[in-house]
């Protein structure tokens, strides 16, 4: 079933959503002392740039800490940023959000705690409608976003409460929520890493379903590259609030470029593999976004610097001076690294 | 020789509305300086199982069976007995075990307590054996004088794994070691857990809903659904080649990077686990298998021979001419 667009949105030649120079930092405990001293605060997101074409599914990866929640909670405009830019079909979001959040909806991590107990499944979907004020009959927008989320038929879920349910058939409540509102883009944060490994599957399948249909675009928000390689067209790679590395899934994670992303792959559970618990792993400090190295923020932690590959191809000096932009490697493939620019085939699976 | 000899063990816990079986009628051996790993979704009582076997359940949990400990039944022991053989014999490491960390106690003397609480040592002595602990999971010894929330998460857990190494048991049982924790943090734990085992060759029950992590650390492999062990043996064999549809499910649930049959095409299977006080009659699976047959629907499937060392509850196996299996 294809959904009409509203028509108060023409169609737009460009990407659906567009980030630009994205920053957004929270302020240490120690407010006065710090922004004397321009310490202590986290800078969670720190120069994104990133678009989301229509009907794309693009898998945001990366360690807790790195800022994969605080973009996604920026681009749903539940943060503000402290610059930067967020486009909409070309159109900057401005202060007035709530035609803007209608067409872009969140997909929690944890269904239990985003759904009301004392809510049945008919009011938890019927919520967004009234805070919208969509117009149309409302049960029937209901049951419709319900059957659509694999609730089948909705008539049995439809006066259910969130303990009667399973953690799967919750999150596709979650799910018929935003569905109810037509949105052009699901912002879904680790939407199956509360869920059972079986019952991930079917959420992730129901996700690309909507895709396919209904041509709505996916931000899935993962630490899992192994979920990324079954449900994205593109991946990128997050590191101490910057995008480091982004491309076709099959490119980046067959032929990483960044040593980060060498180094998140190297740590996947590899079953066909017994040796891959002998790979070796990152050493150094954890990511800290309250101190962010200079130069590549990437640097103190790098293989590649360590193990003088960066010093072959002379880049060392970079590594430790200049701040690597996002640069194309091969088409469509970026990464912000001094040794992938220089030397395109520096990674390649062997 | 096996350190942990589990038969035909059933765990009913006590509700208001009666008894619940978490588990039915399962049977395992874990060999000495050998891992086995325990594999299955919420619910499948594949954690009743792990703190079943030093009896820490609820009081009014039922448990019938045998858990032979180092060649004595756990569940014939005395309250006192049942003491002596937790720590020293057998100890487990939690999912989340962080928070069972007292966070007004330093960290060395809570793993002095474990070891004074077991070992007739002086206090000196168990000092040193501590902060021997703290070096031997990759933490300095200095840090025995540290409060736990001066200890990141992955710390905490280095310090629960050492706790639990305290009293050189023979049986370490890791009850989902690695879930809460950070991608990079839970490679490294798991690697000092593999290291661990290998070097002092500890004998070990992992039990974890990740099959591809069991895939590395463990030697046999047993699949768990509806409080029975569905198939069981290697784990590279059942990993690499399945034979009980269910594990065939679980293992699609996992996506290996680089294997194209994953892309655009996420595994797993519909539907939940049944519920332990309405199973499904015959075999507890059949409705949500892909190959379900009429006679899956009435007859509760035996233990099957699935080639070399390996069994599987499904009746396919006996279509396709398999033997029933009789547990060891």
């Amino acid at each position: 079933m294809s959904v009409p667009l509203p028509a108060d949105v023409a169609e737009h030649p460009g990407p659906l959503l567009r980030i630009d120079d994205l920053h957004v930092t929270f302020a240490g405990r120690h407010r006065v002392l710090e922004r004397r001293a321009h310490q202590g605060s986290a800078r969670a997101v720190d120069g994104v740039d990133l678009e989301l074409g229509e009907g794309e599914v693009l898998a945001l990866a990366g360690e807790s800490g790195c800022g994969k929640t605080t973009l996604a909670r920026a681009i749903m405009g539940f943060v503000r940023p402290d610059r930067g830019t967020i486009e909409f079909r070309g159109k900057p979001l401005g202060k007035d959000l709530r035609a803007y959040r209608r067409q872009v909806q969140m997909v929690y991590q944890d269904p239990t705690g985003a759904l009301n107990p004392r809510q049945t499944v008919y009011d938890s979907v019927a919520e967004g409608l009234r805070i919208h004020k969509v117009p149309g009959d409302e049960e029937e927008l209901v049951r419709r976003a319900l059957a659509r989320a694999g609730l089948r038929p909705p008539e049995r879920f439809l006066l259910r409460f969130p303990h009667e349910l399973s953690g799967g058939q919750r999150q596709r409540v979650v799910i018929a929520g935003a569905l109810a509102l037509e949105p052009r883009v699901i912002v879904a944060d680790e939407p199956v890493s509360n869920l059972d490994a079986s019952v991930r599957g079917e959420i992730l399948r129901l996700l690309l379903r909507l895709r396919r249909e209904d041509r709505i675009s996916i931000l899935i928000v993962t630490h899992d590259l192994a979920l990324a390689w079954s449900v994205a067209d593109r991946v990128a790679v997050m590191y101490l609030g910057r995008i480091v590395e982004v491309g076709p899934t099959r490119d980046v994670l067959l032929e990483p470029r960044h040593p980060y992303t060498r180094a998140l792959l190297d740590v996947v559970p590899d079953a066909n593999d017994a040796e891959s618990l002998d790979r070796p792993l990152l050493t150094g400090e954890p990511p800290d976004p309250t101190r962010i190295p200079e130069a590549c923020r990437f640097h103190p932690r790098c293989p590649a610097l360590a193990d003088g590959r960066a010093a072959e191809a002379r880049v060392d000096g970079a590594c430790r001076a200049d701040d690597p932009r996002l640069e194309p490697i091969v088409a469509g493939h970026l990464a912000a690294c001094h040794l992938a620019t220089a030397r395109s085939d520096a990674f390649r699976v062997p | 020789m096996s350190v942990l000899e589990v038969s035909d063990l059933s765990v009913s816990y006590a509700t208001r509305e009666g008894p619940v079986p978490a588990v039915r009628g399962v049977s395992f051996d874990i060999d000495r300086g050998q891992v086995l790993g325990l594999a299955g979704e919420s619910g499948c009582g594949k954690s009743t199982i792990g703190l079943g076997l030093l009896r820490l359940l609820p009081r009014g949990t039922e448990m019938r069976g045998r858990v032979m400990l180092d060649g004595a039944d756990v569940l014939a022991m005395a309250p006192s007995e049942l003491g002596a053989v937790r720590w020293t014999q057998a100890s487990i490491v939690f999912q989340g075990a962080q928070h069972a960390l007292d966070p007004v106690i330093r960290v060395g003397d809570q793993i002095e307590e474990a070891i004074l609480a077991h070992r007739p040592v002086s206090r000196r002595d168990a000092a040193g054996r501590a902060a021997e602990l703290l070096e031997l999971v990759g933490l300095p010894a200095r840090r025995t004088r540290d409060f736990p929330n001066e200890f990141s998460g992955g710390q905490k857990q280095r310090v629960m794994i050492a706790m639990a190494l305290a009293c050189d048991p023979d049986l370490v049982i890791a009850d989902e070691p690695t879930t809460a924790l950070d991608v990079m943090v839970q490679a490294q734990v798991l690697r000092l857990l593999k290291n661990l085992q290998t070097e002092l060759g500890l004998s070990m029950l992992f039990i974890t809903h990740d099959l591809s992590v069991l895939a590395q650390v463990a030697d046999r492999l047993a699949v768990m659904y509806a409080g029975r062990i569905v198939e069981e043996g290697p784990a590279a064999d059942v990993f690499a080649s399945p034979v009980h549809p269910y594990t065939m499910a679980l293992a699609g649930a996992f996506p290996r990077i680089g294997d194209e049959s994953f892309v655009q095409a996420p595994g797993g299977l519909e539907g939940d686990p049944p519920d332990p006080r309405d199973l499904p009659t015959g075999c507890s699976f059949h409705p949500r298998c892909s190959r379900v047959m009429e006679r899956c629907r009435t007859v509760d499937p035996p233990s099957f021979a699935a080639g070399a060392d390996r069994r599987a509850e499904c009746l396919l196996l006996e279509d396709a001419g398999a033997t029933e299996s009789v547990p060891t």
